[in-house]
């Protein structure tokens, strides 16, 4: 592991903190329409409140350092000096009163921007549970639905409606490269628009303490060029994957007679579960356990062999499996693509 | 006086202790051991295993286990056939009669290894573990009092009063034609 | 002014000054036994009781934050667990805010206001007994519940339905939303006294435009306290009824609301902050005068200034639910109003400097706290126009943002002036000065360690962290601005632990204070230090804003109250014309007992309804036993 100098190394480098101003869940890193637009508002709002407290500040010094020429104690006071007091103290007033109402409708016109709403919508449907994400997609006939978990794609440049449904507690959908949050309330439908303007994968997390693991609870949206969505789109349609290994159609049957099919469901097969997030390609999806890992078959086999250690608290069970049934079942999901 | 005072302090804190505590991860060997409870012959009433005991009993009376337990109750579709504990086509929890005895050996068998008559074996649906959390919360609705760690309402209609409002089984309205006529009034 | 008796020598102006001075302290004793000190309706004595009590539960809180710290040092640290973790993280902001917060402004305004305003003891002093208790009883019941793994884990404002009865088990929700009612009770008590205190118990010639501003501060504190604390009165006791009974207002499938709880909650929370605040912008206004050796300027401003801020302090809630899907207008109403709030802040800020500027700046640590409060407040209130706005809020909201805002505004607000008060006031309780050596290193080690801890919050949030969270991954680019915070924290504890170490030895060895060692204009300076337990040998009598300022040689008093009944001087609202002779009540067990038997129907009620029935029967003796006519002469005038 790393010793002790390495590791407080991050905390002796202030500088360094600005290099984090980049990244995939960032507010300052942005690439959707909305996020692009709060970023403006936040530098603007920042940079003016900083010249406020740097006058402020200059105010205060000048007030400490400037030498009055009277005796110690003021009970009298000149009604001249007080008069050019007041009106100095009125014009600062007055100039808050401006800055903040200036900050007020600059609010307001960003609010305006930030509803994108369209004829092109594409419309997904985003539940949160206590600790994953599901996702439903529909198409212009019933059998063109499916749900994945976790993982959202969107097509880049097209308005995005995320219909946004708590079913336990209060979560909230924040993908801040992309847009700015909003709540998941039972009992209250919500709803999200977002647009992706450059290709790419954003990371987001549950932005409302939501129990044990709301720490481990993020979602990815993958934003692609049209054509690709499209086909993603096609590909999930479908059925699981079937193949002639062995060892995958060992895992398989692992799969279904164990308890794993009781909770979840995989398309083309008789696990129908409702209750966990659907696993029909998992194998595609980049990351497990709503961003826990990245999906390998090592990381598959470490979450189904110890779920209550490495996200201690969430609703998946410890399911007994000797190692050759944990291999051949890891094999299995990873081959659902 | 002051010893007597100490102890009930003690007493009253590790009861306390036991009803919040969340044990999140149970052992695999721990939970391999829960597994071998001792069924009479006729399938009635037996022993848990010695596990059961070296932890204290944690099913029955600790809140995080029976809250997880009316969780799973609704999820693994126990409602389809024993409603919100009145009952249909299984039998009802909320009157009090248990075909099989109230102990919760002869509920965790039921759960786990079905019954003649169509109730089906979890076995192969859910973990140890979870089938004896959801034996403690089945005790709990046809409880005659109202324990401290019992859960409460859930966030959904409303169709019976909740298992800490005790005891249920008072509460609970059978209707114009009694669930088991044939068992006479309900105790 | 003689009794009706005709009896001779019961009144001050029979008596000189040793014969009084002895007669009053017979009269106001509190006995130094177990008795006494349970019985005893001394404001003083329950003050300093309060303000002690209060720093406990501070530093108890802090060891939670470091412990947070610790944990949060390093991307999926196992030092804590979930479960206790979130239990931590929902102590500290429940025992802040509620133990700690709202009690220490209360008991500051419980010990000073009535020295300020010239009067004897406090208004209804059984009842400020009784608060004290109701509140050591609310704090040991959500401490020792978390000693127990019982304590609350649902964020310190404990959203439904997490905080609900299907997904909140066991009973910490139940403690939490319970001790939220002890803590009422008790600020709701002391607020009705402060009212009282100030509007009728005045010093002849106080008008209204002669009160010190603490004092006004503590006026409208005091409203925004019994205009707000209902509202999550009916919170709590409508959740103790969903968990217990079984009822549904927070349950959407049977026509209850999930927002209803955030409504009936910030429309407490909010004013809650300024219930905190007020209190601190008044001490900084005292102690601007005495240190920049004039009168503050702007009285008028800043009286207009506080009581906008508490009016405007109610129409701001919805600032807290700007993600939850609200109508977008209405939010928006909402930033212009959270906005607007900024313009008595700023008037206040801008006439403190004014006065600095006019005046002659003594660096003494009181004063070096006032200048932190200016640099650290202006801060957080700009992060507080930044979060006003909706657009800016949906990104920073729940977000590490948010944390570094508020702590800005509540340790910048209010820790700040409130510990440079305790600099401040120490000499007048203690009869002993703090060190102004020991005070300058906790000020410089307070300040920076606040400002390198919190500050970097801000970045933290605008990168991604959201508040709330146990642990993070390591591939998230926080882990080198988290440690940093982290070994921050390290400066900030010791600077607090330098302003405990220094308080705890200077009341047995710090120099002794005169009666007025800052040569302050009040009136609490006006006796000895600390004061006897009748306050003021005669009642004083003003003409002025700064009586010790105008009347520096002798001092006018009334004179007329007896000697061996506890009397004080009632006066009108407005000009404080004397108008009536009061009896005030003398030391009574009575509160005591009906704090522990309020107490153990309150806990009772956690575990079933019928508690409210029976564990009503103590209460209603103990408050039989309480008003019970004594036939005393106090009772008789």
């Amino acid at each position: 592991m790393r010793g002790i100098a390495e590791r407080m190394l991050p905390a002796l480098a202030p500088p360094l903190m600005l290099a984090g101003c980049t990244g995939w869940q960032s507010a300052l890193d942005v690439h959707g329409a909305s996020a692009i637009n709060l970023k403006h508002l936040i530098i603007l709002i920042v940079t003016v409140c900083s010249i406020v407290w740097a006058l402020v500040m200059v105010a205060l010094i000048a007030a400490l350092w400037h030498h009055r020429d009277r005796r110690e104690l003021a009970v009298s006071l000149d009604p001249r000096r007080e008069r050019r007091m007041t009106i100095t103290v009125a014009a600062a007033v007055a100039a808050t009163v401006v800055i903040i109402s200036v900050f007020t409708v600059l609010s307001f016109f960003t609010t305006r921007a930030l509803s994108l709403a369209g004829n092109d919508d594409l419309t997904i449907k985003v539940r949160g549970l206590q600790w994953w994400w599901g996702v439903e997609y529909f198409g212009s006939a019933p059998d063109q639905r499916f749900e994945t978990a976790n993982e959202i794609h969107i097509p880049v440049g097209r308005n995005v409606r995320l219909q946004l449904e708590g079913i336990d507690v209060i979560h909230s959908f924040w993908a801040p490269s992309l847009a700015g949050k909003q709540d998941l309330v039972p009992g209250r439908p919500n709803e999200l628009m977002i647009r992706a303007e450059r290709a790419g994968t954003y990371r987001g997390q549950c932005a409302e303490f939501c129990g044990l693991q709301h720490a481990h609870m993020a979602f990815f949206v993958v934003a692609e060029e049209q054509p690709i969505f499209d086909e993603w789109v096609r590909l999930q349609r479908q059925n699981a994957a079937t193949s002639s290994d062995a060892e995958v159609t060992a895992g398989q049957q692992v799969f279904l007679s164990k308890q794993c099919a009781a909770c979840h469901a995989i398309r083309g097969t008789s696990a129908s579960g409702t209750t966990g997030p659907d696993l029909t390609h998992i194998g595609s999806r980049k990351y497990i356990a709503a961003g826990l890992f990245e999906t390998t078959r090592g990381s598959l086999a470490a979450w189904i062999a110890d779920p209550q250690t490495l996200k201690p608290g969430n609703n998946m069970p410890m399911v007994p499996l000797n190692p050759e049934e944990l291999r051949s079942i890891s094999a299995y999901l990873a081959s659902l693509k | 006086m002051r010893i007597s005072l100490v102890f009930l302090s003690v007493a009253v804190a590790t009861a306390g202790c036991q009803r919040e505590e969340r044990q999140l991860r149970l052992d695999p060997p721990v939970a391999a051991a829960l597994d071998n409870i001792a069924l009479m012959p006729n399938g009635i009433s037996g022993a848990p295993p010695e596990a059961y005991f070296a932890l204290d009993k944690p099913y029955e009376s600790n809140a995080y286990n029976l809250n997880q337990g009316k969780r799973l109750y609704s999820w693994f579709g126990c409602k389809a056939c024993h409603a919100d504990g009145q009952g249909g086509i299984g039998p009802a929890f909320l009157d009090g009669w248990w075909n099989y005895g109230p102990e919760m050996v002869s509920v965790f068998a039921s759960i786990r290894d079905g019954r003649p008559h169509g109730m089906p074996a979890f076995r192969d649906k859910m973990t140890t573990e979870q089938i004896w959390q959801l034996a403690g919360y089945v005790r709990t609705i046809g409880a005659y009092s109202a324990k401290t760690a019992a859960p409460s309402r859930n966030d959904e209609k409303h169709t019976r009063p909740s298992e800490n409002r005790a005891p249920a089984a008072l509460l609970f309205d059978q209707g114009p034609t009694p669930v088991h006529p044939d068992q006479g009034p309900t105790p | 002014m003689r009794g009706g008796d005709g009896k001779r020598n019961n009144h001050d102006t029979d008596l000189g000054r040793p014969a009084l001075e002895t007669a009053l302290a017979e009269t106001w004793k509190t006995p130094s036994s177990l008795w006494g000190a349970l019985a005893t309706v001394d404001h003083k004595i329950i003050g300093r009781r309060y303000i002690v009590t209060a720093f406990v539960f501070l530093a108890l809180g802090g060891i939670l934050a470091v412990l947070m710290r610790l944990q949060l040092a390093q991307p999926e640290a196992r030092l804590l667990g979930p479960d206790r973790y979130n239990q931590i993280f929902t102590m500290h902001g429940a025992n802040m805010m509620f133990l700690f917060a709202v009690p220490v402004m209360e008991a500051m305004a419980v010990y000073l206001v009535p020295l300020m305003v010239g009067t004897r003891n406090i208004a209804f002093p059984r009842l400020n007994a009784f608060s004290y208790w109701i509140f050591l009883a609310g704090g040991a019941l959500l401490w020792i519940s978390f000693a127990l793994d019982m304590g609350p884990d649902v964020g310190w404002f404990a959203y439904v339905p997490l905080s609900g009865p299907q997904f909140g088990s066991g009973k910490r929700a139940d403690i939490w939303a319970q001790m939220i009612t002890f803590t009422e009770v008790s600020a709701l008590a002391v607020s009705v006294e402060i009212v009282v205190t100030i509007f009728k118990q005045r010093a002849p010639g106080m008008s209204l435009d002669r009160i010190p501003l603490f004092v006004w501060s503590m006026l409208i504190t005091s409203f925004i306290i019994i205009m707000a604390m209902p509202a999550i009165m009916i919170a709590s006791t409508s959740l103790i009824l969903d968990r217990l009974v079984g009822t549904h207002f927070f349950n959407p499938a049977e026509g209850g609301d999930v927002l209803l709880w955030q409504h009936l909650f910030w429309f407490f929370g909010h004013p809650e902050v300024y219930i905190i605040f007020l209190p601190a912008v008044g001490m900084v206004s005292i102690m601007v005068a005495t240190f920049a050796r004039r009168p503050v300027f702007g009285y008028l401003a800043l009286v207009m200034a506080l009581i906008a801020t508490g009016i405007l302090a109610f129409g701001l809630w919805v600032h807290h639910m700007f993600v939850t899907g609200l109508p977008r207008l209405g939010e928006s109403f909402f930033t212009a109003s959270s906005m607007a709030i900024a313009i008595p802040a700023g008037i206040q800020i801008f006439c403190w400097l004014a006065t600095l500027w006019d005046g002659k700046p003594v660096f003494k640590t009181p004063l070096l706290f006032v200048i932190g409060f200016i640099v650290t407040f202006v801060i957080g209130g700009l992060t507080g126009v930044m979060v006003a706005s909706v657009p800016f809020d949906t990104q920073v909201h729940d977000t590490y943002f948010v944390v570094a805002h508020f702590h800005y505004v509540l340790i910048g607000g209010a820790v700040f002036p409130l510990v440079g008060a305790i600099y401040y006031w120490f000499p007048k309780m203690t009869g002993r000065m703090m060190s102004e050596d020991l005070g300058k290193w906790a000020f410089w080690l307070i300040f920076i360690g606040f400002n390198l801890t919190f500050f970097p919050m801000h970045i933290l949030g605008l990168q991604g962290m959201p508040r709330r969270i146990y642990t993070y991954q390591p591939d998230m680019p926080w882990h080198g601005l988290n440690m940093f915070v982290s070994v921050s924290a390290v400066v900030l504890v010791a600077g607090f632990l330098v302003f405990f170490i220094d308080a705890i030895r200077s009341v047995r060895r710090g120099p002794p204070a005169g009666d007025n060692p800052w040569d302050a204009p009040t009136l609490e300076w006006a006796t000895s230090s600390p004061p006897p337990s009748y306050n003021f040998a005669r009642i004083p009598v003003v003409d002025g804003a700064d009586p010790l300022w105008e009347q520096r040689e002798i001092l006018a008093v009334a004179a007329g109250l007896r000697t061996d009944r506890r009397e004080l001087i009632i006066t009108t609202v407005g000009a404080a014309k004397p108008e009536a002779r009061e009896a005030s009540p003398r030391n009574s067990i009575w509160p005591f007992w009906a704090a522990l038997a309020t107490s153990l129907m309150l806990i009772w009620s956690i575990f079933t309804p019928w508690a409210v029935v029976w564990g009503s029967i103590p209460v209603a003796i103990t408050l039989i036993g309480w008003f019970w006519p004594k036939g005393t002469p106090e009772d008789e005038s």
